[in-house]
């Protein structure tokens, strides 16, 4: 099974039953699997008219009580940023698939990127934090879309799962275990008193209740600046409540989010710090490396968004140099930088799309690094 | 001298509709919004809906703040995506009546692609929208619907766009219930947000409004009460009009009624068919069969047409309080209006369907619900 359809299979066995979505290539595979699907496990799809409407039918299947997914890539990822913004200010659970293509604009519509690492991030407007998983394998597309339902609605915030053209496209064995061994965080929805009733918690680690509309507590949720009522309340005061907890949500419990892939990192001297499809380029780089002697860590980031920022400043003193590779221009690159904080040299090895690296350049980057 | 507030929030009519908690509201005076959203809260309490099973959403701008003042579940979303939000909720929890309340600029401008889809795939949402030829919060823009020549903050030698005829637009792409009032006809506008909340299938009604602050000052046409004189004398009354024939020119004529009601299959029962064909009789939606998705359907009818009976029972034992004291000055009123059955044509037809031949209900409804559209009409023959 390729990448994109694991995505789907991934999708159904954490529970979502609405499916919004928009075709784009390399990621409407995800669309028609789950199309297909839909009729024999009860679940519904709809094809909306762009993107915009697909992002925002999630919104409001989530707060109809589903678990709700859509798929796309750069451009329409693009157009879907808005109501990224609605979903993280209102706290609603929902998984978006970014299975990325080349840029900017319509770009390389069939070949590989990474270019929308920051765009996951902070492509809405305003201070917001959300949480996104880069996974490098049909399995782990599998694996980690039920991984994102599980924290998105823990936390109640949009995940993104950032694949690219490589892995969505790529066919390989994927093990769909029974449902009894998946673990899965089902809707947990409000049903104390009326009068307790809030939508949200401004103090909350994860883990407070969604409603469900029709269960008889009239909420009212509003993109702008409210209260724990979710009522309007447009002041600075306000906004400093609400800011600092989506972004300590997020924050305060990175720790708990983040999941990181690790091999000889400790002892060594330079370490490959990959993510997606360029990890297991670099997987070869980092042997060969090995074979001439130099002391290569690997560090693949499971978990881009939030960072492993921690990780990385522990590591920096101790090694030479964190070595990059991205098909971006450089995205990534800048976090590791930020995390080295000058204590070791950080070298990008970036590629402007349209293919993956060649594990020579990420070879010649290592060696570089060990000088 | 300060009003009470608090007396008024707690001892209004309108509590348990109106998020009183959330008075005053931001609409400036002579604004028609305030009452559409009577009309609407009223037609909702009349309707028999189970207020739980109601969800408002609207967009940006000033109708867009509809949703944060009733007491219903709701969402106030960005600007332009509240169809595609409701579309959502609607097709996550079928049973829930889910209505859209925004702005021309918002459903028609920014969400005009999403009004267009939601119709043509009948999607089954009542879509209430406020058309005052501006864009309010923003200070006054012109809009899709402002009548060519019409001043606006940004056409200031006038607007020499064609603007949208809503009601047309909303028939070619699909709608199978469409009406068109101004925020004067508040009985009409009641009576039509009632059908629409029993249709099934995609309604849309165009409720057109005065902008005191922006539109009528920009454009020197006096203040609201000036403009609810002018749709008094420029209203006319054509129900099952052509759509071809409700373009509005600019201080032109107004053509108002109900232009479209009729059957189509909604997109979640095409949805149904279509599964059945491929999965069998077994076929689940969320985990329920149709038959028993029919079955709390028809139940959930029945508590509906009961509490309607209800509410309109209550409201006909306080009209007959005030006719016995008055039955000299009330009786010629009622004849007078029996005379002309077409005005009130929309009722019986959606709501014979719906209610179960309770002799009493029937009675209560035509009292109750024909005679005060016919009062209005009687005061104000229309063409």
């Amino acid at each position: 099974m390729d990448g994109d359809h694991a995505i789907a299979e991934g999708a159904l066995a954490a529970g979502c039953r609405f499916f919004a979505g928009y075709p784009i290539t390399p990621s409407t595979e995800t669309a028609e699997r789950f199309a297909e699907r839909a009729p024999e496990v009860g679940a519904l799809f709809i094809q909306m008219e762009d993107e915009l409407a697909s992002i925002a039918a999630l919104i409001g299947a989530a707060w109809g009580g589903k678990k709700a997914m859509t798929v796309t890539c750069g451009p329409g990822f693009s157009l879907m940023v808005e109501n990224i913004g609605l979903a993280a200010m209102t706290e609603t659970p929902l998984v978006i698939a970014n299975v990325q293509r080349g840029g900017p604009s319509t770009g390389l519509p069939t070949l590989t990127a990474q270019q929308d690492m920051m765009q996951a991030r902070y492509g809405s407007h305003g201070d917001y934090n959300i949480i996104a998983l880069t996974p490098d394998s049909p399995q782990e597309c599998f694996d980690l879309t039920v991984e994102a339902f599980n924290l998105s609605e823990f936390y109640r915030v949009p995940v993104i799962i950032l694949t690219d053209e490589t892995v969505g496209h790529m066919h390989e064995k994927v093990v769909i275990p029974p449902a009894e061994q998946i673990q899965v965080v089902p809707r947990n929805n409000y049903s104390g008193p009326k009068a307790d009733f809030r939508p949200y918690q401004f103090d909350s680690q994860g883990g407070h209740p969604m409603t469900q509309a029709g269960d008889g507590y009239n909420f009212h949720i509003t993109g702008l600046t409210h209260n724990e009522r979710g009522y309007p309340v447009m002041t600075a005061e306000q906004s400093k409540i609400v800011i600092t907890h989506l972004m300590e949500k997020i924050n305060g419990n990175a720790d708990q989010i983040i999941r990181l892939d690790e091999d000889q990192v400790d002892g060594a001297d330079v370490v490959v710090v990959s993510y997606g499809i360029t990890s297991r380029i670099a997987v070869k780089a980092i042997q060969d490396a090995r074979k001439e002697g130099i002391k290569v860590g690997y560090l693949r980031l499971i978990t881009i968004w939030p960072f492993c920022e921690k990780r990385i400043r522990e590591l920096a003193p101790k090694i030479k140099a964190f070595v990059v590779p991205e098909i971006n221009y450089g995205q990534m690159v800048h976090e590791v930088e930020r995390g080295a904080g000058g204590q070791c040299a950080t070298i990008s090895v970036n590629h402007c799309g349209g293919a993956v690296h060649d594990p020579e350049v990420i070879l010649d980057a290592i060696r570089k690094a060990n000088q | 001298m300060t009003t009470d507030i608090g007396k008024f929030k707690h001892d209004s009519p309108m509590s348990g509709v109106l998020r009183m908690d959330r008075m005053p509201h931001i609409w400036c005076p002579g604004c028609g919004i305030g009452s559409e959203v009577n009309a609407f809260a009223e037609a909702v309490k009349r309707s028999g809906i189970d207020p739980k099973k109601l969800v408002v959403v609207s967009g940006i701008g000033c109708t867009g703040r509809v949703a944060g003042y009733v007491d219903f579940d709701s969402i106030h979303t960005t600007h332009g995506r509240a169809i595609p939000v409701a579309t959502g909720i609607k097709l996550a929890n079928p049973e829930l009546t889910v209505v859209v309340f925004s702005g021309e600029g918002d459903l028609t401008g920014i969400g005009g692609n999403h009004l267009i889809h939601a119709a043509r795939r009948n999607m089954d949402l009542v879509v209430i929208c406020n058309n005052n030829f501006t864009y309010g919060m923003t200070g006054g823009q012109v809009t899709p619907t402002t009548p060519t020549s019409a001043i606006a903050s940004t056409t200031p030698y006038g607007n020499y766009e064609y603007p949208f005829s809503l009601p047309f637009l909303a028939d070619a792409a699909g709608a199978t219930y469409i009406a068109r009032w101004t925020s004067m006809d508040v009985r009409n506008v009641t009576q039509s947000i009632e059908e629409a909340l029993a249709h099934r299938g995609f309604s849309f009604i165009e409720l057109i409004s005065p902008c005191t602050t922006l539109y009528l000052r920009r454009n020197r046409l006096g203040d609201g009460v000036d403009m609810l004189q002018f749709y008094q004398e420029n209203t006319v009354l054509k129900h099952g009009c052509d759509t071809r024939e409700t373009a509005i020119d600019y201080q032109g004529k107004i053509v108002v009624g109900k232009f479209v009601d009729k059957a189509k299959p909604t997109y979640l029962e095409a949805v149904d068919k279509c599964a059945v064909k491929l999965v069998g009789d077994d076929y689940q939606l969320y985990g329920k069969t149709i038959p028993e998705r029919e079955a709390e359907e028809k139940a959930e009818k029945a508590r509906v047409a009961a509490r309607r009976a209800a509410v309109l029972a209550a409201e006909q034992a306080a009209s007959e309080k005030v006719v016995v004291k008055k039955v000299a000055t009330k009786a010629p009123v009622k004849k007078a209006a029996a005379k002309k059955p077409a005005i009130g044509r929309a009722v019986p037809a959606a709501a014979a369907k719906k209610t179960p031949a309770k002799a009493v209900a029937k009675t209560v409804k035509k009292v109750a619900t024909k005679a005060p559209v016919k009062k209005t009409a009687a005061k104000k023959p229309r063409k």
